[in-house]
């Protein structure tokens, strides 16, 4: 067994990025992820790397564009607000299919809302975030340990299929402090023949390029990078399943609504009541197989989440709207208890007996 | 004997430039320095959003397509990605570098980072069809200051290596033109240093290149090398704004 260390999930993510290779890290303050660029500015200059403030959220995004463009791995941090000024960056990488690790360490919105725990950027990170027809790997981890293996997972898949990953964390997650393992099996980095390193008078230029003023390629560049989607939505749907086989009623939920969820199947089992769990893993691609499996046995959904009801979206969309999908919820920083989640359980219950 | 060819750097293609355009002089001065130091192949440049936006198709070294007004934050994350062995610079406009790119630009001068800046400036928004620049001169008439641009309203011209000269990390910054023989030759030297400066590790060199746009000025390609010296210089004085290096070995 490797050895544990003691970390902050935030922590986690910035010692996992070095672990997989990163050594280009880019980012602006933003509370609650500092503590991802304090960790990057003491340990890179220590190992060759580079960490470098940038000016703005814009500019980060925009200095991992440069790195990607010569194939190296890098990565940027930051929560809600700083992850909309990351949008147009974001978008621009999609458009050249740019591999890189973006981490949103997620607190309550709209605006500059506040600091606390929130889920708030579903939709913005699931559907894309910027403009254009686009996706980005999510991953939503509910430890520290994830928070590690995810952005080692993040790296990987970022440079297999040429998309950005994003680590779709929480405050919670980001500032707890749990028992985590750094020792992971690394896939050796693919070959990126396409970077833009300088031609050493030796290939044809390369040029790292979204503009295509011809509709006709433009569109074609739009469906090729649909069939590479469809081959993520195919080989990379990540989920855990919880009590799931005989449960009449299904909580779903991610993150840290994951944990309390979780606590909450328990103690429903204990009253008799079958309650499961599914839990996504990768909130895009969205793992649609359990919640269409389940949608033939269960008679209720409950989506948990710590916003106004995104995630539930995707639930009725898997399931067809085939059973009920309910939504117990907290907002603006605010997490519900597993007592919440019980009294939820009880009064769907109730209702379709 | 061949006394004059095209240089290697420069690709052998049509450019797509207006008639009397000053960009195809400095592409072709860019590519002239880069061929002269032998950079082409760790050179890797930056284009900006704006008429140059298809740098990247006439440039024979690796380029990378910016979004507007982000050139300088590309180029660092190129050059830090590999700062002994990758030549990096970007070919920007005054609306990319002046407006919606200005914090990339002091930003990255007050850095000092070791990048070299292309930066045309010619009063005006080519490619979006004329609009007012925020280096427009007041009175310049645009399609977005139609009875001319009235500094009450909308503020003054910024002057970019005037305002950058005042940035302890900025190394060199000189402003030049091309709308004659013995100004293009001026221009090159300018280049030419300001891509040495990088070579030698001394840092952000920047060199503004005022520049024409008969189309949207309104003028014939003469009439507008004309009105460079008759209005641009006049408010944008050719010059070396700050050169560190240069001070260093006076003082």
């Amino acid at each position: 067994m490797s050895e544990k260390v003691l970390m902050k999930g935030n922590e986690a993510i910035a010692e996992a990025a070095i672990v997989a290779g990163c050594r280009h890290y880019f980012g602006y303050p933003i509370t609650p992820q500092t503590e991802i660029a304090a960790y990057m500015a003491k340990k890179m200059p220590k190992i060759g790397g580079t960490f470098l403030q940038a000016e703005s959220e814009i500019a980060a995004i925009n200095m991992v564009y440069g790195v990607s463009s010569t194939g190296k791995r890098v990565m940027t941090s930051s929560s809600s607000p700083g992850i909309s000024l990351k949008g147009e960056g974001l978008s621009y990488m999609a458009g050249c299919d740019l591999p890189a690790l973006v981490v949103n360490v997620q607190r309550g919105g709209p605006g500059l809302g506040g600091i606390q725990p929130s889920q708030s950027d579903y939709f913005q990170s699931t559907r894309g975030g910027g403009h254009g027809d686009y996706h980005m790997i999510v991953l939503a981890p509910a430890s520290v340990q994830e928070m590690a293996e995810l952005t080692v997972k993040g790296f990987e898949l970022a440079d297999e299929y040429g998309i950005t990953s994003m680590i779709l964390a929480d405050g919670t997650i980001g500032q707890m402090m749990e028992p985590v393992s750094l020792d992971f099996d690394l896939k050796p980095m693919p070959e990126k023949p396409w970077a833009t390193t300088g031609t050493k008078m030796a290939r044809e230029h390369n040029i790292t390029n979204s503009l295509s003023l011809v509709p006709e390629e433009l569109e074609k560049f739009n469906f090729a990078r649909y069939e590479k989607y469809k081959k993520i939505e195919e080989n990379e749907c990540r989920y855990e399943e919880y009590m799931t086989e005989d449960a009449d009623i299904i909580l779903c939920a991610f993150g840290i609504a994951a944990r309390v969820s979780k606590n909450a199947v328990n103690e429903a089992r204990s009253k008799g009541i079958k309650v499961g769990l599914i839990r996504p893993i990768t909130l895009w691609p969205f793992p649609k197989a359990p919640f269409a499996k389940a949608a033939t046995h269960a008679k209720a959904f409950i989506s948990v989440e710590l916003s106004m009801g995104q995630m539930i979206e995707d639930i009725k969309l898997s399931t067809e709207c085939k059973v009920p999908v309910y939504l117990c919820n907290r907002a603006g920083g605010m997490i519900p208890d597993p007592k919440m989640v019980m009294d939820m359980i009880e009064k769907v219950k109730a209702g379709e007996n | 004997m061949v006394v004059f060819d095209r240089p290697h750097a420069l690709i052998d293609v049509p450019l797509h430039y207006c008639p009397g355009c000053t960009h195809g002089i400095v592409h072709r001065l860019v590519a002239e320095v880069i061929d002269e130091l032998g950079i082409e192949g760790k050179t890797i440049g930056i284009a900006p959003v704006g008429c140059s936006v298809m740098a990247y198709d006439y440039f024979n070294c690796d380029m990378i397509e910016a979004a507007h007004g982000r050139a300088p934050a590309v180029a660092t994350g190129v050059k830090r990605s590999d700062p002994e062995n990758h030549i990096v610079f970007t070919y920007q406009g005054d609306g990319d570098l002046a407006s919606i790119g200005m914090a990339e630009t002091v930003h990255a001068a007050a850095r000092n980072e070791n990048i070299t800046v292309i930066f045309i400036n010619n009063a005006i928004y080519g490619m979006t069809g004329g609009q007012m620049a925020p280096t427009s001169l007041p009175g310049q008439v645009t399609q977005t200051s139609p009875y001319g641009r009235d500094v009450n309203h909308c503020g003054y011209p910024i002057k970019v290596c005037e305002m950058l000269s005042q940035i302890d990390g900025a190394e060199y910054l000189e402003r030049v033109t091309v709308n004659n023989v013995k100004n293009v030759r001026n221009a090159k030297k300018a280049i030419k240093k300001a891509f040495q400066n990088q070579i030698d590790g001394k840092g952000f060199s920047l060199v503004e290149v005022i520049s024409s746009c008969p189309t949207n000025w309104g003028m014939s390609p003469k009439k507008a090398l004309e009105w460079i010296d008759e209005k641009m210089i006049p408010y944008y004085p050719l010059g070396v704004y700050k050169d560190r290096s240069a001070n260093k070995e006076e003082a």
